[in-house]
């Protein structure tokens, strides 16, 4: 069953099963929950339980309820969601079984921590439940214990966090675990759509050079097609052209005095370059310029 | 002895581009050659609590503690630098604060954070580490890692299931085998190695070395080594260009130059003189 945990200033006050059809939530004492506060309206707010849904409903109270963070009227509850009234917050601990699907769209960037004691749990879970789906989930939990055997023998997550990762941090006792053992893959490869380092973005903006207009070195050009170059004369005067998705960048970096761009020091913030801007460093004139 | 002339350090942390919270925390304390990195996990904010504490705690009680020991003291049980013992009992000491934190209090249930920890002391540097936050050392125009992850992923590599570069592409790199805060105890990984004058050390999260490849970050490191506050700039910088999937935070420490012990009776007596 759902429940509600309310705490005033990080204590935690009591739990509340949400065991009925409405629970209401007021200050005045015919309330379900009853918050004495005076923050709080005499009937702020509901929470409608249907089957495993509940929705939390704000009864026009006058100083509103808030659900991490946001004002709501009506919210459909997830798990780990915080309601806030007034000083006090009731954070929302839903019924577990995860469809498996919404367990694989849980956030793959958070990092989460692995157990092998609570792997334990949750076969031991799977295998209570008895059930074929949870004779399934037993079985891709144990084929990842073998995938990964030359480890610690590891497997079965403790999803912390993420809200949308219905999943988490219920108790680190057993709800938790059976929620674990739907089967959230762990592909030994599994090429996903790299999050990583794709500069694509880079390559969308044109390619800039530099082209050398004073001193020994006049007239060379030189291609800006790493993310970075530097320029200068290492003790006496450097400067670093960096590429970047919104085009290129001049940033100082090291000597007494910062290069100009156009005859204007750039400072020490990065300067945003424009085709044809004149840049003079260490005594030296050059010209930046897209290649189009 | 005090390091702040001989270590140069810049941090720089940052939310990326995605998440609304940086649940990274990153602390530095050049006088007594200590930086430590910290990634929190968990949720609503208790990931920034986790790392919060694991930061504070450990930076705090070293100082404290060496305010009485050097680092380079020998312990007459063990016959060895105490160095190792003191990280490792703060770390033990963060961990514990963090599990009971979240296990008293409901909005904290399952928090806890990776982490990094590096001492400097004797032209050492010790490091211990939990999870997946790395150290990275430069030294004469090469980058190498120097943590090995805590993580499925390093594991399946290791067991040879997968190769480095499929890894690149793996779904679960956010998978972490060891974290501080998790359980009762922990026991992190702790390892010493020789510095040299010239070296730059990489404190970073994954934020940095899952959207930067290693080459971006030695090229940033090579080029912009003179101005060490403007290379971690730039680290996140292009981790948020190239995404910013995650929370970014960067720990740069150069050492520049020697710093052995004063040891001895004339060591004690010089070090007493400055």
């Amino acid at each position: 069953m759902a429940k509600l945990i309310l705490s005033m200033d990080g204590l935690v006050l009591k739990e509340i099963p949400l065991s009925k059809e409405r629970t209401t939530i007021g200050r005045k004492p015919h309330n379900d929950i009853q918050i004495d506060n005076l923050a709080v309206s005499g009937e702020h707010a509901v929470i409608v339980t249907i089957l495993n849904d509940c929705f939390l409903e704000d009864l026009g109270s006058t100083n509103g309820t808030l659900v991490n963070g946001n004002p709501v009227k009506k919210h459909f509850l997830q798990n780990n969601d915080v309601v806030e009234l007034g000083k006090y917050r009731l954070k929302f601990i839903g019924e577990a079984p995860v469809p498996a699907a919404t367990a694989e769209k849980a956030d793959f960037e958070k990092t989460m921590v692995l157990r092998p004691s609570a792997m334990k749990a949750a076969s031991e879970q799977a295998r209570a439940m008895g059930a074929g789906g949870a004779e399934a989930a037993r079985a891709t939990a144990a084929q990842q214990v073998a995938a990964s055997a030359a480890t610690a023998g590891t497997a079965e997550k403790e999803a912390r966090a993420a809200p949308p990762a219905p999943a988490a941090q219920a108790a680190p006792a057993a709800p938790a675990a059976a929620a674990m053992t739907t089967p959230t893959p762990i592909p030994a490869v599994t090429p996903a759509p790299s999050p990583a380092a794709a500069p694509a973005a880079k390559s969308a903006h044109p390619l800039g050079a530099i082209q050398i207009l004073s001193g020994g070195n006049a007239g060379k050009e030189l291609e800006l097609a790493k993310p970075l170059t530097t320029l200068g004369k290492p003790g006496v005067q450097v400067a670093v052209l960096t590429r970047r998705p919104q085009g290129y960048f001049i940033t100082h970096v090291e000597g007494a005095n910062p290069p100009t761009v156009n005859g204007q020091s750039i400072g020490t913030a990065p300067h945003a370059l424009k085709d044809h801007d004149v840049v003079e460093l260490a005594g030296v004139k050059m010209e930046f310029f897209l290649k189009g | 002895m005090d390091l702040s002339h001989v270590l140069e350090i810049a941090t720089c942390t940052d939310p990326g581009m995605v998440r609304s919270h940086n649940e990274d925390s990153v602390a530095a304390d050049p006088a007594h050659g200590l930086v430590v990195l910290a990634d929190g996990m968990g949720g609503y904010n208790a990931g920034e609590v986790a790392s919060g504490m694991a930061t504070t705690v450990i930076t705090t009680e070293i100082q404290q503690l060496l305010a009485k020991v050097k680092p380079y003291d020998i312990d007459p049980e063990s016959n060895k630098v105490v160095a190792g013992q003191l990280v490792r009992e703060q770390v033990m000491k963060a961990n514990a604060s963090i599990y009971h934190a979240a296990q008293s209090q409901p909005q904290y249930a399952g928090m806890g954070t990776t982490l990094v920890v590096c001492l400097f002391y004797d032209n050492k540097a010790l490091v211990a580490h939990l999870g997946d936050s790395r150290l990275y050392r430069m030294r004469d125009g090469a980058l190498k890692q120097i943590t090995r992850d805590h993580s499925l992923l390093q594991e399946q590599i290791d067991s040879g299931l997968i190769t480095a570069e499929q890894a690149k592409h793996a779904q679960h790199k956010n998978l972490v085998t060891k974290a501080l805060g998790i359980d009762p105890t922990v026991e992190p990984e702790i390892r010493e190695y020789e510095t040299r004058p010239g070296d730059i050390y990489l404190l970073c999260s994954d934020g940095l070395c899952d959207m930067v490849d290693d080459g971006d970050i030695s090229m940033t490191l090579e080029a912009l080594g003179a101005n060490l506050k403007l290379a971690a700039q730039q680290l996140v910088q292009m981790a948020n260009d190239n995404g910013g999937k995650d929370n970014v935070s960067v720990i740069l420490v150069r050492v520049q130059r020697e710093y052995p012990a004063a040891r001895g009776v004339v060591g004690k007596f010089l070090g007493w003189l400055k």
